[in-house]
């Protein structure tokens, strides 16, 4: 069911050229997502999909539309290659997934390497009961340290473009920003 | 959207418990889903919420852009930082079970350290998601 809403969305998605719809579309299909998630009891991935994707980013986009206007121009060329690239790489994707286990098998790898030793040993290591977090701040913390950067360097890279590009056009005289 | 009465009342009234839910979101991530990532993004929400209806410059009021850039440098710091501190206190870099008060409970350090760290990101999301929506909100559109 929420596969079929996700496939329509992404249609719509497709054929809808008013960009205001096309954002509150993209919304519609990351809260769809989160409830995907959410069935599949990833619920810390469904939190931050709902926060991120349907908040943060549909309030981004509205902000980039004040600037770029409301409608997409026809593209100019046939969307046969675009097609066609599209097809392979779902094919090659697909034939991929030939090899992988099967799908929520117990016995496969990815819940035995240290899964066990996570999920077994986490509450009397770190001492708290949601083991999503005590993977992600104590056992992963590196990591964690490591996207929290990336997060910031994201930021810097903002700000570069957007207050650089300003600075330099109000220093060259041309209009504003 | 700015002389609507009821959005205007509306985000009044939501916006604290926003607030609210963050910080629950980020102090209950042990026990619940969520943590700082989240929660940091239900902060910058709230206030963008807010941007939204009464207009940027009356957030920038309160939350300046220098605050919120600060934000994204400090939690970076408060991350980094807690591995010194654990490093200064003898152990390996980011071992939280230095921060332990008592070291007969080495894992009660564990909830200080996460709760810590999960700060720092806590506080870097919210600097740098309100730094980028600052960003795109401020700038003057080119097409309308």
């Amino acid at each position: 069911m929420l596969l079929t809403l996700l496939a329509a969305t992404g249609f719509a998605l497709l054929r809808i050229r008013n960009l205001f719809a096309v954002v509150m579309l993209a919304g519609v299909y990351s809260l769809l997502s989160a409830g995907l998630f959410t069935v599949m009891d990833a619920v810390d991935v469904a939190f931050t999909e709902a926060a991120v994707g349907a908040g943060i980013s549909t309030v981004l986009f509205l902000g980039a539309l004040a600037l770029c206007g409301h409608h997409e121009s026809k593209p100019g060329h046939t969307p046969l290659l675009p097609l066609f690239v599209v097809c392979l790489t779902g094919a090659a994707l697909v034939y991929g997934t030939m090899d992988m286990p099967g799908f929520g098998e117990a016995s496969n790898p990815v819940h035995h390497h240290v899964a066990d030793h996570y999920l077994e040993e986490s509450y009397g290591e770190i001492g708290i009961p949601n083991v999503v977090t005590s993977v992600l701040a104590s056992y992963r913390g590196y990591d964690t340290m490591g996207e929290t950067t990336v997060v910031f360097a994201a930021a810097v890279g903002v700000m570069i473009l957007l207050v650089g590009g300003a600075r330099a056009r109000r220093a060259r005289g041309g209009g504003e920003g | 959207m700015r002389e609507e009465i009821i959005v205007r009342v509306g985000a009044k009234v939501l916006a604290p418990f926003i607030i609210m839910f963050a910080l629950y979101v980020h102090f209950h991530g042990d026990y619940s889903p969520g943590g700082g990532f989240q929660a940091g993004v239900i902060l910058a929400a709230a206030f963008a919420l807010l941007a939204l209806v009464y207009g940027l410059e009356e957030v920038q009021r309160v939350l300046p852009p220098w605050f919120v850039r600060g934000c994204a440098a400090l939690g970076v710091v408060i991350f980094a930082g807690v591995g010194v501190v654990t490093m200064l206190l003898g152990h390996n870099y980011l071992a939280y079970n230095a921060l332990a008060p008592d070291p007969t409970h080495p894992e009660h350090g564990q909830h200080y350290g996460i709760l810590l760290v999960e700060l720092g990101v806590l506080v870097t999301v919210f600097g740098v998601m309100a730094t980028v929506f600052y960003l795109f909100a401020g700038r003057k559109g080119q097409a309308s």
